[in-house]
């Protein structure tokens, strides 16, 4: 078997794990939804009324939810970070690794499983979350094609981050560390960025910070996807942003996986 | 010879975990690593099954370099470690099906080789559940054929019946012994004296990272005195007799009862009676006890195996 094939075979065995781990495990599966719906209704409902007011024209002559409804969708991707990172770290803790560690399968089939697994179950969650902002007001103003670029986007930036996550459950050491580093993903760049007011509202420090982190462009190529507002350059920076990440991502991960595992 | 070491050394920091490890392990028998906690025992098997690389020396499994080609000993070797290697979240079943999936089985064989190792390792009513509910016992058998799902010439060990109790401890070593049977090299670490002499061709005794001895248990037992014949007597008269008489000799005269040196064998117990016989001594018994590992665990090392009590 060529090597190729054989990465693919291995993975595909690993990704079956994964789906039987998501299933035996789904309390852990269904509470990386919870965080966006919380916060789509938190935000939405409870706040909705006095930042919706605070935007005023800028937000887009929509409602408050047509703003935000992209951001929730990027805080669906952080959860599943947290979700991802969590369920590796605790998955590395168990003697299998070590035993996979010492079959002649493809190294990379371990971590390269959990991350299609995971891509896939935070791409499920989104879709759902999508959903629930549409029953609750969301109004795209969109063609197909714009919803299968803007999905193409959610998909590419769900890979760069799931591989962010693996590189935070692989060096996290517990879950609760795991998790700790998920929320620079879940709440510290979402909240920092324009997913919830714009940048230009902020103080001077933070507004420079929220214009240089990956999560603006991100959600202001979302919003001219669905809602056609003005892209700019976002949409470069967005998938400059995504690949960048991967690679960071995947080749730390690697490397930290490649190391001897400690006794 | 299956395994060889040459000066294998490891360190993690500055603690030097093996300091110069020459092995060899020839094919088809039982190799024990013995040594208490801390020996060096588990870093042997993690480099050896190259979960681990070493800082020195040269080691060969199965004809590879560990370092050099360790996809070629990993298709060669199955590992079962101290630490149970199972998917808890998965069914005893599942478990083995994963594992011919890794192996590249087809659907039929995986199958076939799974429900086969269940029936041999008595786990056929377990197959549907997940680990969580498994005994100690049942976890290391599910472990073991996990292993055996690829077919392995060569099996490592580490410690596979420590916190087993005594029926799933003989029930793993009849495992082992069958496994030797079909032609499977071994090599297991264990702090059991008891089992090492039990089943392994050659024992090792590890001890800080280096070997202090090595061969059969018979050639290490001759290594250290200690074999004597025990005559228990009934009156302090006998003993007082058969004392004069033997002359050099321990004396026990609570317990009614006399050690005489020996080297072992039947000639020296028959030389003892002849001398007993002419005065017309009544033994009430006599046994006639050979060093056990134990002594030369303890000879060898220096100090006692201190483990031995509590892992009981």
């Amino acid at each position: 078997m060529t090597n190729l094939s054989l990465t693919l075979r291995d993975s595909a065995t690993m990704l079956r794990r994964d789906f039987r781990h998501s299933r035996r495990n789904l309390k852990m599966t269904l509470s990386g939804l919870l965080t966006p719906v919380v916060m789509l209704f938190l935000f939405n409902d409870v706040f909705g009324g006095t930042l919706g007011a605070g935007l005023g024209g800028v937000a887009h002559g929509g409602a408050y939810i047509n703003y935000i409804a992209p951001a929730i969708i990027l805080v669906t991707v952080g959860s599943g970070v947290a979700t991802t990172a969590i369920n590796l770290c605790m998955d590395m803790s168990e003697g299998i690794i070590n035993r996979f560690r010492t079959m002649a399968i493809s190294r990379a089939s371990v971590l390269t499983g959990q991350v299609i697994g995971s891509l896939i179950r935070t791409l499920i969650s989104i879709i759902f979350v999508i959903g629930v902002a549409l029953l609750v007001g969301f109004r795209p103003t969109t063609s197909l094609v714009a919803w299968i670029a803007a999905l193409g986007v959610i998909a590419l930036f769900t890979f760069a981050l799931t591989w962010m996550g693996v590189v935070f459950g692989l060096v996290g050491k517990t879950p609760a560390g795991a998790n700790s580093l998920s929320l620079i993903f879940q709440l510290i760049l979402p909240f920092t960025s324009s997913a919830f007011v714009r940048p230009d509202s902020m103080p001077v420090g933070i507004r420079w910070f929220a214009e240089y982190q990956p999560f603006t462009p991100v959600i202001d190529t979302l919003r001219g996807l669905l809602l056609g507002t003005p892209i700019g350059n976002s949409a470069v920076l967005a998938v400059t942003w995504c690949v960048g990440l991967t690679l960071v991502g995947y080749l730390w991960a690697r490397a930290v996986y490649n190391r001897d595992p400690v006794r | 010879m299956m395994i060889e070491t040459r000066g294998l050394r490891k360190a993690f920091g500055d603690h030097v975990v093996l300091d110069g490890l020459d092995l060899n392990v020839a094919e088809g028998t039982i190799f024990a690593l013995l040594g208490p906690n801390g020996a060096g025992k588990t870093t042997t098997v993690q480099i050896l099954s190259t979960l681990i690389g070493a800082d020195g020396g040269e080691v060969r499994v199965a004809g590879h370099d560990v370092a050099r080609e360790p996809d070629a000993v990993r298709a060669a070797i199955g590992v079962t470690g101290q630490f149970s290697a199972v998917d808890n979240l998965l069914t005893g079943e599942e478990n083995l099906l994963l594992m011919a999936d890794l192996h590249h089985l087809g659907r039929s064989e995986g199958r076939w080789r799974a429900a086969t190792l269940l029936d041999r390792f008595d786990l056929v009513d377990a197959a549907k559940n997940t680990p969580a509910i498994y005994s100690g016992g049942m976890r290391r058998r599910l472990d073991l054929a996990m292993t055996l799902v690829g077919d392995p010439r060569i099996i490592f060990l580490d410690e596979p019946t420590t916190g087993l109790d005594p029926r799933s401890r003989h029930t793993m070593w009849q495992i082992i012994r069958d496994l030797v049977a079909g032609g499977v090299t071994i090599l297991l670490t264990t702090q059991y004296l008891e089992e090492a002499d039990l089943l392994a061709d050659r024992v090792a005794v590890l001890d800080q990272g280096k070997l202090v001895a090595e061969g059969t248990s018979n050639e290490l037992k001759r290594l250290v005195p200690g074999g004597h014949i025990r005559l228990q007597f009934t009156d302090a008269r006998g003993l007082e007799a058969a004392a004069r008489t033997l002359g050099e000799v321990m004396r026990d005269d609570n317990e009614l009862t006399l050690q005489v040196p020996t080297d072992g064998n039947v000639r020296s117990l028959q030389t003892v009676l002849d001398q007993l016989d002419p005065e017309a001594i009544a033994v009430d018994g006599v046994s006639l006890h050979t060093p056990d590992l134990d002594d030369v665990f303890f000879a060898l090392t220096g100090h006692p195996d201190t483990q031995k009590g509590n892992a009981r």
